[in-house]
Order: C-alpha cells, then structure tokens, then sequence
C-alpha cells in the first residue's frame, strides 16, 4: 500500500515537474535538443512507473480478495456483538499469530484510533426524550394523563483552545425552550472558571440537575413552591467559579453568578438593572475510596417575580438560602451493581411582597427534602422521598409530600420508571387536599450525551 | 426601600469580594520539580513511571480493580488535575462517561483537550474491532473507534511507552537523554519478557474461551487465544438468560471450559454456566493494581499469564 502511495507521489510529481518544465509560450520557438531528449526520458520513466502502479494494484486486489475471503468468519466476531448462534463459533478459525514487535517504533506511527474522522468538526449531538404518564387523583396540580414532557437536544463541543460550550434545547408540549445554552473558557490565569450563556443556577443540588438526570420523575415540592417551577433558578448571565484553599483532603469551590434577572415565578426584572446574583459554596470530601460527602451552601437575590402592579416593583426582593447535604457510597469493584445515595437540601426564602390590603410585607417560607436511592443490582433502582414546603408567596400554606420510586434500566441508555406520589397539598390555611398519584416514565437517549458533573 | 437597596448591593459586592479574595490564594506550590502525570487507567500511569522514572510523578484517577467504563467524576480528582502538567487518556471513549466534565472543570490550560499536555495514547497502539459501516446501540455499547483495552498487548504497551517517551523528552529536553536510556531499558525488558510470555502461552495456542466482557482482544490476538463467546449478550448489556443458555450450548459443543471476567462484573451467571459446562471461571485483571501484587505492567502479563495456564492445565 505504502510502495503504491509513493509510486503515485513519484508519478504526480514527475508529471508536474514535466508541466512546470514545458515551454510556457508559444512564442517560444526553440526547443534544444537536449531538453527534447529529456522530456522524452521522463515521459519514458512515467510510462514504466504507470506500469509498475497497475502491477502492484492487481496484486494488492489479489491480496485483499484472498485475505476477505479467509477473515469474513473473524471480522463477524471482532466486530458484532451478535448473539452466540449454534454452529457459528464452531467455525471461527483461531486468531492469527501476532507479528512481531517491529523493531523500531516512530512516534508518528498512528494506527487509526483516536484520530478517525468519523466525528468531524460536527458537535456530540444527543437527544433525550422523556415521556410520562399519570394516574390517580390530584385536584391541586393535575398533570396530563399522558404527556411527551420533554425532548431535550443536546450538542456539545470543544470551541477552540480556549472553550468549550454546551447546549440543551427543550422541546415541550407547549414550545421550545434553550434550557441552557452556554459557553466555558477553560484556559483563563488563577484557576478562574468561566460560564457566560443562559444556564441552570448553581444554586443547591436540585436546581442544576436536568429533568432527565433526577432520580424522580417530578422534581420535589420545595422547587415549585420556593424556587420557580421545573426550570428553577435558570437565566442568562455569567458564572466565575474557582477552587478555594481548603484543609488537607477537603475541596472547596466558590462559584459567583450574575443573571439578567428572570427566572420563572421567583425573580422578575422590572428594569436593566434588576440583575439577580448567586452564590455557592461546595465542600467535598472522600470519606473512603467508596463513601464521599458533599456539602453546599447556596444563596439567590433578586427582584421578586409578579408584581407588575406595584409602584416601584424594583424596590421589592426575594433571598432564597439553601444548604445541602448528599451522603454517596459506591464499592468501587461493584459499581454498576450497587450505590446509595442520601441526599437533604433545605431552603429558606424571604420574599417582599405586597399584602392582599397593597401593604408591603415580606414572606418567610421554608422547605426541605430527603431522598435515598439504592441500586439494588445493575438494572434496579429503589428510591424514597420526602417533602415538606411552605409557599414563597404564602408562607402559612405548607405542602407536605411522599413518593417511592422503582427505576429499571434496560440499558445505560433507557429507563423505565414506577413512582406513587402522595400528597398532602395546602389550598387554604388549614385546608388540605390529598393526592394520591402513580407516575410512570419512559427515558431514551440517542446520540452521545456528555457527562453531567458530578 | 432605600435600605434594601444597599442591602442588595452589600450582598452583590460581597459574594464578588469573596471570590476576590479567593484569588489572592496562590495556586499550590510545588515542592520538587517532577513532571506531574495524571493517567486515567493504572496501566499508562504504569508506562508513565517506566519511561519518567524518578523525574516524574505518575497516578492514575481509575483503580486498577474498577471499570474504567464507570468511573465518578469526583470533585477530588480535580484538585489532582488541577496540578497536572501532563494528562494520559485512553481515549476511543472509553472516558467519556466521566472525564471531559473532569478536564474542563480541573481548570488547567495545559490539559484541556488539544493542549501540549494532554495526550492520547490510543494514537500510537494498534488498535482492533474498528466497525465498518453502520455503528447502532443495537450492538450495545459499542466504541465507534474501535476497541479501548488495547494495553492488553505487550507490543502496544512498547509503542506506547515509546510515544509518552518522546512526550517527556518534549516537555523536559534537558532530562530527554534520561527518558531515552529508560525506554531502551524498557524495551529489553518488556522484549525478553514477552518471549517468556509467549514460550508459556504456546503449548495452549488457538484455545477457545469465553470472556465476560469484550476487553481481551488484543490480549488474545497476541497470545494466540481464541475468544469465541461473551457472557454479556451485547457490550454492557447483562446476561440474559436465553444467551446464557445458548453460550453453555455452544461451550459444551465446542469443548471451551475456561471463562475469563474482569474483577469488577459479578460471578452469578458465569459460576453457573461453569457449573454447567464443567468449566472453570477465571477472574483475570485488566489493569495494573488488579490485585495487590500487580504493580507493574510486568506483573500484569505474569499474573494474568500464570492464572490461564493454571486453569487451561486443570480444565484439560
């Protein structure tokens, strides 16, 4: 193959060397002899080399040909992962002896691998659907009885040296929505960390995770009821985040961000300058090579949403504050077979409001969830929830909420999942409605997804 | 109102000072002068220390003994990485489920993908089972560029060490004499012991086996075994009990008795089908720190080696 490469580059070069060689202008009206002669030789040699390339094709066709013919029961093992049929292995000849180690080894030898051109410059695209379905009873927040809920594209790239950038385009039943759309900059001086774009809040655990990435189908109450709805605290602006000194085997990240000021019902931005501000703190720490924990500390600011009524809505805020808390243990020899995982956030929010009499007041709502989640084996998951929240807006309404949840995962890239829902929902102060619900959901990925952070 | 507008401020500006004085923290300073290697698996941090010797420091993120499919991001690997001057990657996605978040979070320049520091050694291995034509996940999980445990043949193990060597010698010239005497030293080594290797392996030349996962075929293709069923019915699918029937119907036709798994899968279905067909199952180790004893790339081939022609002998 490579003896054929050279011939050919010989054969092209020789022929240019002959274009560039030959007499640029007709005016030209001499040609000497010795040129002539030249000329002629080359053209001598190109025909011999023409000769020796179609020699060397045929055999190399020969050779292929024969090689197809003796591998095609080898090439069917290497390559398929097919079900073991009776009869096919039996005649599946033994490997070939390996060749020798060569003996001497350039760097530039590269055996195809990594650098394959397969992917291109085209960005990872992955899609993500999320279909789920209700049954049951629920007068507070009825769900549809079957919905396609989200089909999330994903694309992912490397920008340059420099960056990176990730975006998460969510079709719902009722519109699109760029979820996140954001690029980093991985290459800055002092350790600095770099988002600039529309992304989901660095705001407690819950808030950044996608919907497809829960370990429920729904989100817990306390992220309707204090922190927006399903896209939480997500808007566009900046985030600089960078690892902070830390005792001995702790690591510990800073992350400031500033956004436009809209998110859902929790910040409104009645002005340019009604910006909204996070802040988060994350202390990490391996217990053992199997158990870790992970500790936040989370703050928001922003106009309260809503409040287009009022005289000067820009005077009136909301401050959410959140910790968490999340326990993993995963045996490193068994980690696709078992893990668990314990995880309670808490949140406070104080919201300025104006008052049913138009009196400003500020509302102080608090709200907590605890889930645990077990792999039982590599298809099974078992999970539990717990909730308890106030309203941001009304905080003597308090919801209180239990779901357990059975996930199986045909595949890395499917699940299958059973949650039953109960809730104990506040309409009015001292007057609950029971909800008693069995979700179900369907998750597939296509394409490759890249990895969410840990 | 006024009030809380200076508040909102405060806050703004304090959040904003905080991570200000963050700053002001120097990054970690360094105590010697030693290349600081990161490896995803413990085989290239095996290579690594080979060729870099005492002027390098190399640790892997991935425990010999631990799927390098499904490893955690966790955010102490990146204090590691923050620090690393050089980063070695398996690639052909056998990472991908955990590494790119961890190299764009690690905040270092020198190990972003397509940095001076950041190295893939699957470009200089031989590398097997490249599909050709239509790659679907009705396969499972399939790697569209090609098998990645290819460290699995002593000759990829060379060409490799001899790449990082050339890698070294670029980001330390003055020590490129240093790296070059200890992959020559190498390289006789790993020569002299592979014909030990493969002496041993000759008389079972061309025996069938069965593996759990598909992680042996450079392995195989070197030592002249013949792979001829899986326990998992697609890459990381699990077993299923209608291709667990079919494998022990086809191990018992074929005579094949020895059933190769990775320390990290479970030894339910391949104990049975062992107990079915007579065989015997053998956990061999992948990787480098598979076991206590396999602390180099040497002992991984004398270990694994040693444990096939225990089980080929007492399988006869």
């Amino acid at each position: 193959m490579r003896k054929t490469a050279v011939l050919s580059t010989l054969i092209l070069f020789s022929t240019l060397a002959s274009a560039q060689q030959s007499p640029p202008a007709p005016q030209q009206t001499y040609v000497s002899n010795a040129e002539d002669a030249r000329m002629k030789t080359l053209e001598d040699q190109v025909r011999t080399l023409a000769g020796e390339v179609a020699l060397l094709r045929n055999e190399l066709k020969d050779l292929r040909e024969t090689k197809s013919f003796q591998s095609q029961p080898e090439g069917h093992i290497l390559l398929a992962s097919t079900r073991v049929e009776s009869g096919m292995l039996a005649s599946i000849p033994a490997a070939p002896a390996p060749e020798p180690v060569p003996a001497q080894l350039v760097q530039t030898q590269t055996y195809g691998g990594a650098s394959s051109n397969a992917k291109l410059l085209n960005p990872d695209i992955s899609l993500i659907g999320d279909f789920i379905g209700t049954a049951g009873h629920n007068n507070v927040s009825p769900s549809p009885s079957l919905q396609m809920h989200e089909t999330e594209v994903g694309m992912q790239a490397i920008i340059d040296p420099y960056a990176r950038a990730d975006a998460f385009l969510s079709f719902g039943e009722t519109g699109v929505n760029v979820e996140e759309a954001y690029v980093t900059f991985t290459s800055l001086p002092a350790g600095l960390l770099l988002k600039v774009g529309k992304m989901r809040a660095d705001f407690g655990k819950v808030n950044t995770i996608h919907n497809h990435a829960l370990p429920f189908i729904d989100r817990p109450l306390v992220t309707n009821n204090l922190i927006g709805g399903e896209d939480g605290i997500d808007d566009a602006g900046f985030s600089l985040s960078r690892f902070l000194p830390a005792p001995k085997d702790w690591f510990l990240e800073g992350t400031a961000q500033v956004f436009r000021g809209d998110s859902d019902s929790v910040f409104t931005a009645y002005r340019r300058q009604d910006l909204s501000v996070v802040g988060h703190l994350r202390a990490y720490r391996d217990l053992t090579e199997s158990t870790n924990l992970d500790l936040g500390l989370s703050y928001a600011r922003g106009n309260s949403a809503g409040l287009f009524t009022a005289s000067n809505p820009s005077a009136f805020f909301t401050n959410i504050y959140a910790a968490d808390a999340t326990l993993r243990w995963k045996p490193l020899r068994r980690a696709i077979y078992h893990s668990f995982l314990f995880r309670n956030e808490l949140f406070w929010s104080a919201r300025d409001q104006l008052s049913p009499v138009n009196v400003f007041q500020t509302q102080h709502a608090f709200g907590f969830y605890s889930d645990a989640e077990y792999r039982v084996n590599r298809r099974w998951t078992l999970g539990g929830r717990f909730d308890r929240s106030g309203h941001a807006a009304a905080a003597n309404l308090t919801d209180t909420g239990f779901s357990a949840i059975l996930t199986y995962w045909p595949s890395e890239f499917s699940q299958i999942r059973g949650q039953y829902r109960f809730g104990h929902l506040a309409v009015a102060p001292n007057d609950f409605s029971n909800a008693n619900e069995l979700l179900f959901q369907f998750l597939f990925v296509m394409g490759a997804h890249g990895a969410h952070p840990f | 109102m006024r009030h809380t507008n200076t508040h909102s401020r405060f806050s703004a500006v304090a959040v904003a000072l905080a991570l200000s004085c963050a700053l002001l923290f120097p990054a970690s300073g360094r105590a010697d002068d030693k290349l600081r290697i990161m490896t995803a698996t413990t085989d290239l941090a095996a290579l690594a220390q080979e060729i870099g010797g005492d002027k390098v420091e190399a640790e892997s993120i991935a425990r010999g003994y631990q799927d390098p499919h499904f490893v955690e991001a966790k955010p102490s690997f990146l204090l590691k990485l923050r620090r690393a001057d050089l980063l070695i990657v398996v690639g052909l996605e056998l990472e991908i489920g955990w590494l790119p978040p961890l190299i764009t979070q690690s905040t270092n320049p020198k190990i972003q993908v397509g940095a001076p520091g950041y190295f893939d050694a699957s470009r200089y291995a031989k590398i097997l089972e490249i599909p050709t034509g239509q790659v679907t996940r009705a396969e499972g999980d399939v790697h569209p560029l090609g098998n990645p445990h290819y460290w699995l043949d002593p000759e990829n193990g060379l060409r490799i060490a001899r790449a990082i060597q050339d890698k070294l010698s670029e980001m330390r010239p003055n020590d490129s004499a240093y790296f070059a005497q200890r992959y020559a030293s190498f390289e006789q080594r790993l020569k002299q012991a592979d014909q030990q290797w493969l002496a041993e392996m000759k008389p079972y030349a061309g025996r069938k086996i069965v593996t759990y996962h598909r992680s042996w075929p450079n392995f195989a293709e070197h030592f002249g075994l013949n792979v001829v069923g899986y326990v998992e019915p697609r890459p990381g699918i699990p077993p299923s009990p209608q291709h667990t029937v079919e494998l022990i119907g086809m191990m018992k036709r074929d005579g094949v008795k020895v059933i190769v798994v990775e320390p990290y899968f479970d030894l339910k279905t391949p104990n049975s089908v062992a107990r079915e067909t007579g065989g015997q199952v053998l956990v061999l180790t992948p990787s480098v720190g598979g076991e206590k004893e396999i602390t180099d790339y040497f002992k991984l081939f004398d270990y694994d080696i040693a444990k096939l022609k225990q089980a080929f002998d007492a399988t006869h």
